[in-house]
Protein backbone atom coordinates (compact mmCIF):
# COMPACT_ATOMS: atom_id res chain seq x y z
CA UNK A 1 0.00 0.00 0.00
CA UNK A 2 1.13 3.53 -0.74
CA UNK A 3 0.36 6.07 1.96
CA UNK A 4 0.80 9.64 0.76
CA UNK A 5 -0.27 13.05 2.00
CA UNK A 6 -2.98 15.01 0.24
CA UNK A 7 -0.45 17.80 -0.39
CA UNK A 8 1.99 15.49 -2.23
CA UNK A 9 -0.85 13.85 -4.12
CA UNK A 10 -2.03 17.28 -5.27
CA UNK A 11 1.45 18.31 -6.40
CA UNK A 12 1.85 15.20 -8.55
CA UNK A 13 -1.56 15.81 -10.14
CA UNK A 14 -0.77 19.51 -10.69
CA UNK A 15 2.51 18.65 -12.38
CA UNK A 16 0.82 16.11 -14.66
CA UNK A 17 -1.90 18.63 -15.57
CA UNK A 18 0.62 21.41 -16.20
CA UNK A 19 2.74 19.34 -18.60
CA UNK A 20 -0.19 17.81 -20.49
CA UNK A 21 -0.14 16.87 -23.40
CA UNK A 22 3.48 15.85 -22.67
CA UNK A 23 4.20 13.24 -20.06
CA UNK A 24 5.29 14.60 -16.69
CA UNK A 25 7.68 12.74 -14.41
CA UNK A 26 9.35 13.03 -11.05
CA UNK A 27 10.22 11.51 -7.71
CA UNK A 28 9.07 11.78 -4.14
CA UNK A 29 12.07 10.97 -2.00
CA UNK A 30 11.98 9.80 1.59
CA UNK A 31 14.34 8.56 4.30
CA UNK A 32 16.08 5.33 3.32
CA UNK A 33 14.23 2.25 4.50
CA UNK A 34 11.30 4.23 5.85
CA UNK A 35 8.97 3.89 2.88
CA UNK A 36 7.45 7.30 3.48
CA UNK A 37 7.35 9.77 0.59
CA UNK A 38 8.29 13.26 1.80
CA UNK A 39 10.29 15.41 -0.60
CA UNK A 40 8.61 16.28 -3.90
CA UNK A 41 11.09 16.55 -6.79
CA UNK A 42 9.53 17.28 -10.19
CA UNK A 43 11.87 16.29 -13.00
CA UNK A 44 12.22 17.55 -16.52
CA UNK A 45 11.04 15.11 -19.17
CA UNK A 46 14.09 15.19 -21.44
CA UNK A 47 12.05 13.43 -24.14
CA UNK A 48 9.33 16.17 -24.08
CA UNK A 49 6.93 13.69 -25.57
CA UNK A 50 3.27 12.75 -25.15
CA UNK A 51 4.21 9.06 -25.21
CA UNK A 52 7.63 8.83 -23.56
CA UNK A 53 9.52 10.18 -20.60
CA UNK A 54 13.13 10.07 -19.53
CA UNK A 55 14.88 11.98 -16.75
CA UNK A 56 17.65 14.15 -18.17
CA UNK A 57 20.94 12.32 -17.52
CA UNK A 58 22.68 15.24 -15.78
CA UNK A 59 19.63 15.86 -13.58
CA UNK A 60 19.51 12.15 -12.81
CA UNK A 61 23.07 12.15 -11.46
CA UNK A 62 22.36 15.26 -9.42
CA UNK A 63 19.18 13.70 -8.03
CA UNK A 64 20.87 10.47 -6.93
CA UNK A 65 23.86 12.30 -5.44
CA UNK A 66 21.54 14.51 -3.47
CA UNK A 67 19.45 11.58 -2.21
CA UNK A 68 22.65 9.76 -1.29
CA UNK A 69 23.93 12.74 0.71
CA UNK A 70 20.61 13.01 2.55
CA UNK A 71 20.24 9.23 3.12
CA UNK A 72 17.12 9.21 1.00
CA UNK A 73 15.73 6.88 -1.61
CA UNK A 74 13.17 7.34 -4.39
CA UNK A 75 10.05 6.19 -2.51
CA UNK A 76 7.71 7.22 -5.33
CA UNK A 77 8.60 7.46 -9.02
CA UNK A 78 5.70 9.05 -10.88
CA UNK A 79 4.80 9.81 -14.44
CA UNK A 80 1.71 10.58 -16.45
CA UNK A 81 0.02 8.95 -19.37
CA UNK A 82 -1.71 11.60 -21.38
CA UNK A 83 -4.03 9.61 -23.63
CA UNK A 84 -4.20 6.17 -22.05
CA UNK A 85 -5.06 4.63 -18.70
CA UNK A 86 -2.84 4.88 -15.65
CA UNK A 87 -1.41 1.39 -15.97
CA UNK A 88 2.26 0.49 -16.63
CA UNK A 89 2.98 -0.04 -20.32
CA UNK A 90 5.43 -2.58 -21.63
CA UNK A 91 8.01 0.23 -21.85
CA UNK A 92 7.37 1.23 -18.23
CA UNK A 93 7.89 -2.35 -17.12
CA UNK A 94 11.09 -2.95 -19.07
CA UNK A 95 12.75 0.24 -17.74
CA UNK A 96 11.56 -0.13 -14.15
CA UNK A 97 14.83 -0.39 -12.22
CA UNK A 98 13.81 0.48 -8.68
CA UNK A 99 12.21 -2.61 -7.15
CA UNK A 100 11.76 -0.79 -3.85
CA UNK A 101 9.82 2.14 -5.31
CA UNK A 102 6.11 2.77 -5.69
CA UNK A 103 5.52 3.49 -9.36
CA UNK A 104 2.73 6.04 -9.47
CA UNK A 105 0.91 6.59 -12.74
CA UNK A 106 -1.60 9.30 -13.32
CA UNK A 107 -3.68 9.67 -16.43
CA UNK A 108 -4.55 13.08 -17.76
CA UNK A 109 -6.72 11.51 -20.45
CA UNK A 110 -9.86 12.30 -18.44
CA UNK A 111 -10.17 15.65 -20.16
CA UNK A 112 -11.10 13.71 -23.30
CA UNK A 113 -14.12 12.16 -21.59
CA UNK A 114 -12.59 8.78 -20.78
CA UNK A 115 -13.71 8.78 -17.18
CA UNK A 116 -12.55 10.15 -13.86
CA UNK A 117 -8.98 11.21 -13.16
CA UNK A 118 -6.78 8.22 -12.42
CA UNK A 119 -4.05 8.06 -9.78
CA UNK A 120 -2.75 4.53 -9.29
CA UNK A 121 0.27 2.91 -7.70
CA UNK A 122 2.21 -0.22 -8.61
CA UNK A 123 5.20 -2.27 -7.63
CA UNK A 124 7.27 -3.39 -10.58
CA UNK A 125 9.73 -6.14 -9.70
CA UNK A 126 11.50 -8.37 -12.24
CA UNK A 127 8.98 -7.44 -14.91
CA UNK A 128 6.02 -8.27 -12.68
CA UNK A 129 3.40 -5.60 -11.98
CA UNK A 130 1.36 -5.56 -8.79
CA UNK A 131 -1.18 -2.83 -8.19
CA UNK A 132 -1.49 -1.58 -4.64
CA UNK A 133 -3.96 0.50 -2.69
CA UNK A 134 -3.37 4.25 -2.46
CA UNK A 135 -4.23 5.79 0.90
CA UNK A 136 -4.32 9.58 0.91
CA UNK A 137 -3.94 11.08 4.38
CA UNK A 138 -4.06 14.69 5.64
CA UNK A 139 -0.60 14.28 7.28
CA UNK A 140 1.75 11.52 8.49
CA UNK B 1 45.02 1.99 -11.14
CA UNK B 2 42.17 2.14 -8.69
CA UNK B 3 38.86 3.46 -9.88
CA UNK B 4 35.85 3.71 -7.63
CA UNK B 5 32.65 2.44 -9.22
CA UNK B 6 29.31 3.37 -7.70
CA UNK B 7 26.72 0.65 -8.17
CA UNK B 8 22.95 1.30 -8.38
CA UNK B 9 20.55 -0.68 -6.18
CA UNK B 10 19.35 -2.86 -9.05
CA UNK B 11 22.90 -4.13 -9.76
CA UNK B 12 23.98 -4.73 -6.17
CA UNK B 13 23.01 -8.37 -6.51
CA UNK B 14 26.29 -8.66 -8.44
CA UNK B 15 28.35 -6.91 -5.75
CA UNK B 16 27.11 -8.66 -2.60
CA UNK B 17 25.06 -5.58 -1.78
CA UNK B 18 28.02 -3.20 -1.91
CA UNK B 19 27.22 0.37 -2.99
CA UNK B 20 30.68 0.90 -4.41
CA UNK B 21 33.44 -1.38 -5.63
CA UNK B 22 36.93 -0.86 -6.96
CA UNK B 23 38.15 -1.72 -10.40
CA UNK B 24 40.90 -0.97 -12.85
CA UNK B 25 41.33 -0.26 -16.52
CA UNK B 26 42.64 2.38 -18.89
CA UNK B 27 39.20 2.70 -20.51
CA UNK B 28 35.61 2.15 -19.47
CA UNK B 29 35.57 -1.00 -21.59
CA UNK B 30 38.55 -2.41 -19.70
CA UNK B 31 37.04 -1.40 -16.38
CA UNK B 32 33.81 -3.29 -17.12
CA UNK B 33 35.78 -6.36 -18.20
CA UNK B 34 37.76 -6.13 -14.97
CA UNK B 35 34.55 -5.86 -12.92
CA UNK B 36 33.19 -8.92 -14.70
CA UNK B 37 36.05 -11.05 -13.34
CA UNK B 38 34.86 -10.44 -9.77
CA UNK B 39 31.19 -9.69 -10.34
CA UNK B 40 30.10 -12.18 -12.98
CA UNK B 41 27.10 -11.07 -14.99
CA UNK B 42 27.40 -7.35 -14.38
CA UNK B 43 28.97 -6.51 -17.75
CA UNK B 44 26.03 -7.86 -19.70
CA UNK B 45 23.77 -5.42 -17.86
CA UNK B 46 25.94 -2.50 -18.99
CA UNK B 47 26.94 -3.26 -22.56
CA UNK B 48 25.08 -4.87 -25.46
CA UNK B 49 26.29 -7.73 -27.65
CA UNK B 50 28.10 -5.25 -29.90
CA UNK B 51 30.11 -4.07 -26.92
CA UNK B 52 28.42 -0.64 -26.81
CA UNK B 53 26.87 0.94 -23.75
CA UNK B 54 23.23 0.01 -23.35
CA UNK B 55 20.88 2.82 -24.29
CA UNK B 56 19.10 2.98 -20.94
CA UNK B 57 22.13 2.75 -18.69
CA UNK B 58 23.81 6.02 -17.80
CA UNK B 59 27.49 5.96 -16.92
CA UNK B 60 29.27 8.99 -15.55
CA UNK B 61 32.97 9.66 -15.27
CA UNK B 62 33.23 11.91 -12.26
CA UNK B 63 30.34 14.32 -13.10
CA UNK B 64 30.16 13.84 -16.83
CA UNK B 65 27.92 11.48 -18.83
CA UNK B 66 30.37 9.32 -20.81
CA UNK B 67 28.15 9.67 -23.89
CA UNK B 68 29.55 13.20 -24.12
CA UNK B 69 33.09 11.87 -23.66
CA UNK B 70 34.27 8.75 -25.45
CA UNK B 71 31.42 6.35 -24.66
CA UNK B 72 32.69 2.85 -23.90
CA UNK B 73 36.20 3.94 -25.03
CA UNK B 74 36.35 6.80 -22.50
CA UNK B 75 39.80 6.94 -20.95
CA UNK B 76 40.12 6.59 -17.21
CA UNK B 77 42.81 7.64 -14.78
CA UNK B 78 43.85 6.70 -11.28
CA UNK B 79 41.49 8.12 -8.69
CA UNK B 80 38.60 8.61 -11.11
CA UNK B 81 35.11 7.82 -9.98
CA UNK B 82 32.60 6.07 -12.21
CA UNK B 83 28.87 6.15 -11.39
CA UNK B 84 26.36 3.80 -12.99
CA UNK B 85 22.68 4.78 -12.97
CA UNK B 86 19.91 3.11 -14.91
CA UNK B 87 17.80 5.63 -16.82
CA UNK B 88 14.49 6.52 -15.25
CA UNK B 89 12.31 6.24 -18.30
CA UNK B 90 9.09 4.83 -19.68
CA UNK B 91 5.98 5.96 -21.41
CA UNK B 92 2.61 5.10 -22.76
CA UNK B 93 3.80 3.01 -25.71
Amino acid sequence: MLTITQALYDRIVEHARADHPDEACGVVAGPEGGGRPERFIPMLNAARSPTFYEFDSTDLLKLYREMDDRDEEPVVIYHSHTATEAYPSRTDISYANEPGAHYVLVSTADTDGSGPFQFRSFRIVDGEVTEEEVKVVPAY
Amino acid sequence: MAIEVRIPTILRTYTDGQKAVEGSGATLDELFKDLETRHAGIRERLVDDKGELRRFVNVYLNDEDVRFLGGIATELGDGDSVTILPAVAGGAV
